[in-house]
This record gives structure tokens, C-alpha cells and sequence, in this order.
């Protein structure tokens, strides 16, 4: 009753090809926005601002690259936190050797950094395919955080190559409150969230899918292979090496290349799996699942075994209990939190009359 | 020159090392099509199992033995629980399933045994032989030429297992085709437990290799990360391309150090192997000795 | 949250006598352990020995002045994410806030630097961290005690001198630094090419990818520059590796000189019989045979009632790491008391008046039971290392025999570098430098 199309007339071809075509949706959207932009910063202590939400924004931003990539166009990568290294470091060094540098124009830069880096890397990919081509990806991975590390240029000669965030100042104005830092991320995360979600629904985005269906019959239809899955890479590459930017400059501050190593990789992968790949929602939900759980499974925990098992063994058995968990969630629903969000609107489209 | 020599040597052997860790791999993608992560916490559990146990007294057969029946409650559980549900899955996330179980078997391992690091020794010494020092001028280890030894028996069992035997000649059906295997009467589920506890008997031989070398710590779960270049230059299904691209990586690894290292700073081992198998790739995009697949519009 | 067992047991207490008007008072501390993962070896004897005194002051003396010590452990498996989140979590806890972190990782020691100054709750990070951070000009709330990478090093040298007879004789000497290849390998760099230059021996660079459990070709490389001496600067697996490797090829391990996180029991016993003779640095030693182990074994240890699950770590290096930790946390607690009041909760800012002031002459270290078993400590607002003193021992296949008192470090070199690497930071950053005259 609720959330029923029905009625909804679309009169144009623009009308009907719009990102959120049904407006239920638009409405949801607006509230969601709503609340983040005028309700979170005002309830939000600091800690949630600092600790969960601002890496959560950062983490989706990240996983909407990699869904970009493996989602949309079917590429398989692990070497995601490395383009954040790339977008941090670029970023970094625009700040540091342009003077006057507008911070958001050091961040797209940054981004575009990134993202000529994965060109570069996503050469291969027209040759290689699946596992291969992932494996290959580590490559990237490990070459990059290896160049960033071993080159003192990156880190400005820093001798131990950690490179530590200028301010964040627009028009005069410094973003230095927890509160202020989450509302320039929230800005710059929904600015890119919502170019994601138009680009999925454009020709690029359809070629994408096209690809990731079947290349061979892509190709066969028009498609070109090369710009396709190279515009993916570069995509992808850009999202992440932005997410990297504010990883650096509007959550951790100083950072270091050890600091987006394979481990941070395969987060960002398992935030798009258990999200939902090919979803924009899905990344974010994703992103709030793996944050939140190891920090929920660290408080409960103790809580429950706390006063009975040493806490060596609690530890160890948060890892237990987060891989349990991820093997349960995709026995249970392998296309992701997104999917049991469809599958909740399918509900609704006929609640509270379901016959 | 001899230093030349002496460099390849010790990369050749070394690669042998990695190709142990790499048949775990290939097993089980052969058999199951599952890009299995775990493995690298697999030979982990494996070796901190056997050491625990001996430290507790018991020699070295039992500890093996005990630790192997360990493998194999692991790899029926797993079987169980992780793979019977996921049947029919994309690969991917079968992969992530994979790296959900390394997780859970990590902290497993430490959970019962603790996170002290152990010493392991079986008893054959990490030195060079003096007789090829002296000779040749070239230093080999005589543990290096047992872990060579070792991995020539294992293939040579394995390959055996897989040609000669009932059960081998299954798996081989099975990995041909899921659907054909099974319209005969082969049990797909016994043979992925099977696969998995061999994988599990080659991950407890790994694990005491490298942890003879190198210590039984958590570390050991980053030798996968070895293995994966060799698997891509050998191939995800083949158990000969596992040894040639182990042989492959560890030399190229190790010259690449020495040689081009000095050049641009060093520490390219990291890396280095896996440009090799990217440049391999680019050339066999299914490796050496992999199956080569035909795409069908 | 969990609560600890002296906490309740304190509150217990406080509940039965009822009469008392305040309850007793509290100084929390929250920790940042790591017992999964790569490193768990050692976050779990660092954080279990820390613990083990912490126990053993409340059990031997009621706390400090009566205030009991309360903590709380956060699990962060060294990850720089989890351990801000961590950082987060605990800095409002306990009475007062936490009142100092040790973030035992130098990546998560980076990414709470702001956090921490802007919070006001200081960092202590014993033997690892930012190195620049002794200038305490630029860092007021950032303390790298003891001794840093840099001063280590110096001694090492140091040392190398005093083996050879003399440091003029390590002219034409040949010097091989093996590193891992990460921001903590790469510290040492620029001292040792100033040092090379300085006295005339010759050094080379050799990075170890990470984890670093294959060595072969870098000790082959060892073996054709045939140096006098290996410095080692391992982290994790790399530390075994490298004694095996250096057996395997031959070379001498009374020759390889490491640095003390390549210095504990856990980096020599899997390397097994490679490691004998091995020789590494360390800030603290190994063994319990000191009046302040003897008083952990009796109040806490033989009670039942340690951290540890494995009772024989105690008294190992990682295990004592953990009861410096522990000592230099009360003794600035007992210190900022002082000044701000016996018997009261501290408060973070208090907190670093009290580590910046702290003044542990030999005296004071017999008085704690430690003589020898943590160099004397002299912080002060513009030196927040406080000793840059160093030990060294050596593996004799079971165990770390001390084989040197405390060496000083060359503060003419390293100090200039300090300085000037701050400064940079600071102009960077667009900090302006305390004025230390001012300062009380």
C-alpha cells in the first residue's frame, strides 16, 4: 500500500530513464538525506562521527569503486586499497607542491591519479580473465604500496614515508571539528554515490553490464571491449583513490603505505559481496557490516565471555565468530543486504494485501 | 659466474618451497573449480597442530598422524558446511566463502594452541654442504635438497593417486565435468571431502617444511601468498605446471633480486613475481599448463 | 563494556564498607592489545606483562596512593581503522578518561597523533612510533620514551666500535643494514649514512620484502659483500628467517646485530640452533631474576591470577617490555599526583605534566625494584625520549644473556635530525613550537 508504483505514469523517455524512477524512492532517498545532512551531525557524539560513520562513508566510497568494477563490468581486482594509497598520496603531493591548492580539487586529483594508474593496470585485463586477472591485480597492489614506500618523493623525503594530511580549509574556513569533517565526507561521498548510480543507468554503465554478462557477445553487438572495461578500471580507480583522499584527510590524518595493504583490499571486497555486488546501496551496506561487526563483536563479546574465557581466546574467537559470519551471510543470501532490501520492497509492494 | 649459479640454485629450490604450497591450491580447484584462499591458514593449522602436539611429548609419526586426522575433520567439516550449501554458486563468492574460513581457521588455531611461536626441528640442518663449497664454490642447503626430495615424492604420489587409482580417476571425472560425474554415479560430495583432506595432507606437509625453516608462526599463512604467481604462470589445474611455475617464480624471484633489486632500491620480491606471471599472462592468458577455454556466443 | 576483575573487585569492596562517604577513586587506562594475527605473540606478552604490574600494584600497594588502577582491553589485530576506533571508544572511560595510550604499533601511533593532542590525553610509545616526536616542542602530547630507533642506532655503532677497539677502527669496516621494507625499516637510513660518513666504514642497504620469510637472495648478496657486521631490522617472521638464511650461507651470527624488536624469545627460538650467538639491542631485558619480577611472581603471578595464559612467557622479552610499560605508566601517574593531588583520579592533561616531569634516577629505580632491568629516565618538555640509553645481549641458544651495561647514544647526531625532521613536520602542519623557558 505503502510503496506501490501503481499509478505512476511515466509520460517522456526522460521520465522514465531517471535514477530513481518510482517516487516512493525519491521520497526515501530525500529523507535519507535529510537525516544525515540535518539530524546525524546534531545526535552524533564524537566517537560515532569519528570512529564508525566517517570510515563507513569513506569504506562505501571505496566499495562503489570496486562494485564499479567487479559489479558493473565484471573485473575481478584485490588491489583496491592500493588506488586509495595512490589517491591519498596524490592528493598529498597536489596540496604540498601547488600552493593555493583548493583541497577538493587536490582530491579529484588525486582521484585522477588513481585512475590513470588503473589504466594502467587494467591493461591486462583485456587479455585475462577471472581469477587470473585478480591475481594479476595484486600485482598492482603490491608494486604500488612497494613504489610509495621505497620512493621518498611521494612521502616529501619523509624518513620513514608516512606523509601527514594538511589542513582542510575551503574559502578560509577549517574543517577541523569531528562534526565538520563527517558533513565535507558526507558532501563528497553522496556527490559521487549519485553520479555512480546515474552512470549505472547511461550507456556506459549498460556497456558495462554488457560486458560482465559476456564479453565476447559484447563485443559481437557493438561494444568496444578496450574503452569498455578500460573506463571501468579508470572509474573504479578514481572512486577509490578519492575515497583514499579523505581516508587520509578527513579520517586518519597520517597515514602510511603499509596502511592500505592487501588486508584493507579484501574488507573492501567483502563489503561489495556481502553488500550486493552491482548495487550502490549495496556498497554502503556493506561498508556498514564489515565496520560495524569486529567493533560489535569486540564489545559483546567480553560482555558475554568476558568473566569465564581469557581474553586471548576472546579475541581469537571474534575472528572465529566474524568468518562464521561471512560464511553464514553468503549461504544465506549470496546476492547481499541488497538483495534482502529488494526483496523487502517486493513485500511491501503488496503489503498489507498480499493475496 | 658461480655466484650466478649460485643464485639460480637457491631460487630453484626456494621455488620448490612455494610449489609445495601451490599443489594445495590446485587440488582443490581442480576438483571443486573453488579459488581457495583458506589454504594458506590451512597449512598454518596444520603445522601449529602437529608442533603443539609434539611438544607435548609425543614423536613424530603420532604428532603427523594426529595432526593429518585433524586435516581431515577439517576438510569433511568444511565440506559440510561451507560447500554443500554454496553448491552452484559463481566462483566468487565461493572465493569469499574461502576467505571467511581462512579467518575462521586462523583464529581457531590460535584459540586451542596459543599465540606463542615454536621452533621445528625434524632433524636435517639448514647449512651448506661443504663438499659443493668446496668443489664448486656453490653453497646448497642440504635442507633445501630434502624439501626438494619431498616435493618430487609428493607429486610422484599424487600424480599416482590421481592416475592410477579409483578414487583418483574419479576426481578426475569430476573435475572434467560436474554434471557428466555425477549422471554416472560419482558422488560429488565424497570427493570434495576427499580433495579437501588431501589438500589438507599437502598443507600439513608444507606447514612442517616451512615451519622447519622459518618457525611455526602465524606468518606461515603468508606463504600463499607466494603461491599465488606460481599458479598462474603453472596454471590452476595442473599439479606439473604447480612445480614448473614454482621453479619458475623462485628463480626469476631471486635473480630479480640480485639483479635488477640494487637498481631501483631493493625489496622487489614482493612484487616482482607477480609482474613475471603478469607478463606470462599476457602471453598465455591460462598459464602454462592450464586448460585453454573457448568462449561461445 | 567490560569491566575488569579489579574493578569489581574494587567496587566489591567499596559496596561491603558502605561507611566510606566516596567510593574509592579510579585511574583508567585503556589498552589497545592485539592477540590475533601476525604480532599476537607480541601483544600479548607486551599488554599481558603491562597488565601482571598493573595487578601487582594494586594488590601490593592499593593502586598509587590509593587510586586503584582500572583497565580495559580493545581488540585491534594492529589494524590502523580498528585501533582509532579503539582510541575512540576508551577516551571518555573510566573517571577521568583514559589516561594515556599506548598504541603499540607505530602505524596506529600515527593515526591518533592529532587525535591525541587535540583530545589532550598523552601517547607513550616505548621503543617504536614517530621518532621525531622527542622533540616535544612540536609534540607536546606524543612521548617516544626511553630510547628511540635513532639513538639505537647510534649505539649499535656504537657498540660495532667498541668490538673492534675503537671507533677508529671502523674505518674501511664494512656494514650491511638489512631492513624490512616498510616505514619502520626505513627509519634508520639516514642516521647510518651519516654515521658512514662520519667514520669512514661503508654501508649498504638491503630491503627485505614483507612478511619477509624468504631471504636467500639477500644473504647471498651478503655473502659476496662479506661486511663485518649485519645490523638487523626485522620485524615478525623476518627476524628467524634471517638467522636461518645467515646459516645457511655461512655467515657468522655472533656478527648480526639486531634491533630490539628482532630481540625477543619469539625471533630466536623458532630460528632453533641458527640463532646461537646472535646479539640484539634492548631498552629492557629478559629475566625475572629482579625484585620487581619477584613481587609480580608473589603478589600476582603465583596467585593464579596473570594475564598470561602461558605462564612460562613471564620473564621473557616481550613479557618485560610489557612491565616497563607498566612501571614508567605508574610511576608518571605517582608523579602527576604529586602536583595535582594525592589520592585523586589524573586527569589525560595531568597525565602529561606527569610523563614530561618524570625524573627516574638510579635511586628511584632500586626503590622500584628494576635496577638494570630499564635504563635511568630523565623526560623534560623538550626531550620526550628521556634516556637513549641501550643494552645488549646476547642468545646463548636457551636464553638472553646480558652482555653490555647502558651505552649512551650520540646525542650530537641524532638530535640535529630530530630537530630538523620536526620542524619540518611542524611547518607542514603550520604548528607553532612551545616555548620550552616557559614552561614549568
Amino acid at each position: 500500500m505503502l510503496y506501490r508504483e501503481a499509478g505512476q505514469f511515466k509520460a517522456s523517455y526522460k521520465a522514465d530513464q531517471q535514477i530513481f524512477p518510482i517516487r516512493q524512492d525519491r521520497i526515501a532517498i530525500g529523507l535519507i538525506l535529510a537525516f544525515f545532512y540535518l539530524v546525524v551531525p546534531f545526535i552524533a557524539d564524537q566517537y560515532w562521527l569519528q570512529a564508525i560513520i566517517i570510515p563507513v562513508l569513506i569504506f562505501s566510497l571505496a566499495a562503489i569503486g570496486l562494485n564499479i568494477l567487479t559489479g558493473y563490468a565484471g573485473q575481478l581486482s584485490l588491489g583496491s586499497a592500493a588506488f586509495m594509497a595512490v589517491g591519498a598520496f596524490g592528493a598529498y603531493n597536489f596540496m604540498l607542491r601547488v600552493p593555493g591548492m583548493p583541497i577538493l580539487a587536490a582530491f579529484v586529483l588525486g582521484g585522477l591519479c588513481a585512475a590513470a594508474v588503473g589504466i594502467l593496470f587494467g591493461l591486462p585485463s583485456l587479455r585475462i580473465k577471472g581469477f587470473y586477472l585478480a591475481v594479476a591485480t595484486l600485482a598492482a597492489q603490491f608494486f604500488i604500496v612497494w613504489a610509495l614506500t621505497k620512493f621518498g618523493w611521494f612521502s616529501n623525503n619523509s624518513s620513514s614515508g608516512v606523509i601527514t594530511a594538511q589542513k582542510v580549509e575551503i574559502l578560509g574556513y577549517t574543517f577541523a571539528s569531528p562534526r565538520s569533517k563527517y558533513l565535507i565526507t558526507l558532501v563528497v561521498v553522496t556527490l559521487l554515490a549519485l553520479a555512480a548510480k546515474n552512470m549505472a543507468r547511461s550507456t556506459v554503465g549498460r556497456a558495462w553490464m554488457a560486458v560482465r554478462d559476456m564479453d565476447v557477445a559484447a563485443e559481437v553487438i557493438g561494444i568496444r571491449l578496450m574503452r569498455t572495461k578500460l573506463m571501468a578500471f579508470a572509474m573504479s580507480s578514481f572512486y577509490c583513490g578519492v575515497a583514499g583522499a579523505l581516508y587520509a584527510y578527513t579520517y586518519l590524518g597520517t597515514v602510511e603505505p603499509e596502511g592500505f595493504n592487501l588486508d584493507l583490499s579484501f574488507r573492501i571486497l567483502f563489503m561489495i559481496i556481502i553488500g550486493g555486488v552491482g548495487t550502490v546501496l549495496g556498497s554502503f551496506l556493506g561498508a556498514a557490516f564489515i565496520v560495524l561487526l569486529p567493533i560489535g563483536l569486540d564489545n559483546l563479546l567480553p560482555v558475554l565471555f568476558g568473566n569465564v574465557l581469557p581474553t586471548g581466546i576472546t579475541s581469537n574467537l571474534q575472528l572465529i565468530v566474524f568468518g562464521g559470519l561471512i560464511i553464514f551471510f553468503l549461504i544465506v543470501e549470496p546476492h547481499g543486504l541488497a538483495r534482502l532490501w529488494q526483496i523487502g520492497k517486493e513485500k511491501l509492494r503488496l503489503w498489507p494485501f498480499p493475496h | 659466474m658461480n655466484f650466478f649459479f649460485e643464485v639460480l640454485i637457491g631460487g630453484l629450490l626456494s621455488g620448490v618451497m612455494y610449489a609445495l604450497v601451490a599443489l594445495g591450491f590446485v587440488l582443490i580447484y581442480k576438483a571443486s573449480g573453488v579459488f581457495n584462499f583458506a589454504q594458506g591458514a590451512m597449512v598454518f593449522f596444520a603445522a601449529l597442530t602437529f608442533v603443539s602436539i609434539m611438544e607435548l611429548g609425543v614423536p613424530f609419526w603420532p604428532a603427523f598422524a594426529l595432526a593429518l586426522a585433524s586435516m581431515v575433520v577439517l576438510a569433511v567439516v568444511t565440506e559440510r558446511v561451507v560447500l554443500r550449501p554454496l553448491v552452484n554458486q559463481p566462483q566468487i563468492t565461493l572465493f569469499m566463502a574461502t576467505i571467511g574460513l581462512g579467518f575462521l581457521i586462523e583464529g581457531l588455531a590460535q584459540g586451542m594452541w596459543g599465540a606463542a611461536v615454536h621452533g621445528l626441528e625434524i632433524g636435517i640442518v639448514d647449512e651448506p654442504i661443504a663438499w659443493t663449497m668446496d668443489n664448486w664454490g656453490i653453497g646448497v642447503s642440504t635442507f633445501d635438497l630434502f624439501a626438494a626430495g619431498v616435493s618430487a615424492v609428493l607429486v610422484t604420489v599424487l600424480a599416482v593417486f590421481f592416475n592410477k587409482t579409483r578414487v583418483g580417476r574419479a576426481l578426475r571425472a569430476v573435475a572434467d565435468d560436474h554434471q557428466a560425474a555425477l549422471a554416472i554415479g560419482i558422488p560429488l560430495q565424497s570427493i570434495w571431502r576427499i580433495v579437501w583432506a588431501v589438500a589438507g595432507f599437502v598443507a600439513l606437509v608444507a606447514g612442517v617444511m616451512w615451519g622447519a625453516r622459518n618457525g611455526v608462526q602465524f606468518a606461515l599463512t603468508f606463504v600463499a601468498l607466494k603461491a599465488l604467481p606460481v599458479l598462474i604462470i603453472g596454471g590452476f589445474e595442473s599439479v606439473a605446471g604447480a612445480i614448473v611455475g614454482g621453479l619458475i617464480i623462485g628463480a626469476s624471484e631471486k635473480i630479480g633480486e640480485v639483479y635488477v633489486g640494487p637498481l631501483v632500491g631493493g625489496g622487489i620480491e614482493g612484487w616482482f613475481a607477480y609482474m613475471v606471471a603478469l607478463l606470462f599472462l599476457l602471453v598465455r592468458p591460462e598459464g602454462l599448463f592450464g586448460e585453454k577455454h573457448i568462449d561461445r556466443v | 563494556m567490560k569491566l575488569t576483575k579489579t574493578a569489581l573487585i574494587g567496587l566489591g569492596i567499596a559496596g561491603a564498607l558502605g561507611a566510606s562517604p566516596v567510593l574509592a577513586a579510579d585511574q583508567y587506562v585503556g589498552m589497545p592489545s592485539y592477540r590475533v594475527g601476525p604480532y599476537a605473540a607480541g601483544g600479548s606478552g607486551i599488554f599481558g606483562g603491562m597488565i601482571d604490574y598493573f595487578q601487582m600494584i594494586n594488590a601490593r600497594d592499593g593502586g598509587v596512593n590509593g587510586v586503584k588502577l582500572t583497565w580495559e582491553e580493545c581488540e585491534t589485530e594492529y589494524n590502523n581503522a580498528r585501533g582509532v576506533e579503539c582510541y575512540e571508544r576508551m577516551k571518555k572511560n573510566g573517571p577521568t578518561g583514559n589516561t594515556v595510550f599506548h598504541p603499540l604499533s607505530t602505524g596506529i601511533t600515527y593515526s591518533v597523533i592529532d587525535r591525541a593532542t587535540a583530545d589532550r590525553i598523552p601517547v607513550i610509545s616505548v621503543g617504536y612510533g614517530r621518532t621525531d616526536a622527542s622533540d616535544g616542542r612540536v609534540f607536546p602530547y606524543i612521548f617516544p620514551l626511553i630510547t628511540n630507533y635513532w639513538s639505537q642506532n647510534t649505539v649499535k655503532i656504537k657498540f660495532i666500535g667498541m668490538k673492534e677497539g675503537g671507533m677508529d677502527k671502523l674505518k674501511g669496516k664494512k656494514i650491511v643494514n638489512l631492513y624490512h621494507d616498510s616505514a619502520y625499516g626505513k627509519e634508520t637510513i639516514p642516521v647510518l649514512d651519516v654515521q658512514a660518513k662520519m667514520y669512514g666504514f661503508t654501508v649498504t642497504h638491503l630491503a627485505v620484502a614483507h612478511p619477509g620469510n624468504e631471504q636467500q637472495s639477500q644473504w647471498l648478496q651478503i655473502r659476496q659483500i662479506k661486511p663485518d657486521w649485519v645490523i638487523l631490522r626485522g620485524w615478525g617472521v623476518m627476524n628467524p628467517t634471517a638467522l636461518k638464511t645467515a646459516a645457511k650461507v655461512g655467515f657468522p651470527r655472533n656478527k648480526v646485530l639486531g634491533v630490539w624488536w628482532s630481540g625477543a624469545e619469539e625471533d630466536v627460538i623458532p630460528a632453533g640452533s641458527a640463532a646461537t650467538g646472535y646479539i640484539a639491542a634492548g631498552f629492557n631485558v629478559s629475566g625475572t631474576n629482579y625484585p620487581v619480577m619477584k613481587d609480580i611472581q608473589k603478589y600476582v603471578v603465583a596467585k593464579g591470577k596473570s594475564n598470561m595464559e602461558d605462564k612460562s612467557r613471564v620473564g621473557s622479552a616481550y613479557y618485560n617490555r610489557g612491565v616497563v610499560h607498566g612501571i614508567l605508566t605508574v610511576e608518571a601517574i605517582r608523579n602527576a599526583q604529586e602536583k595535582f593531588g594525592k589520592g585523586k583520579s589524573i586527569t589525560g592533561e595531568q597525565m602529561r605534566w606527569g610523563i614530561e616531569n618524570l625524573d627516574l634516577d638510579d635511586k628511584k629505580i632500586k626503590a622500584l625494584g628494576a635496577t638494570g632491568f630499564l635504563p635511568p629516565l630523565h623526560v623534560s618538555c623538550s626531550n620526550h625520549e628521556g634516556s637513549g640509553l641501550v643494552k645488549f645481549q646476547r642468545w646463548d641458544g636457551k636464553q638472553w644473556k646480558v652482555i653490555t651495561d647502558w651505552i649512551q647514544s650520540d646525542q650530537k647526531i641524532v638530535r640535529p635530525m630530530v630537530e630538523e625532521s620536526a620542524a619540518k613536520y611542524a611547518k607542514e602542519k603550520g604548528l607553532k613550537l612551545r616555548d620550552c623557558s616557559k614552561e614549568g
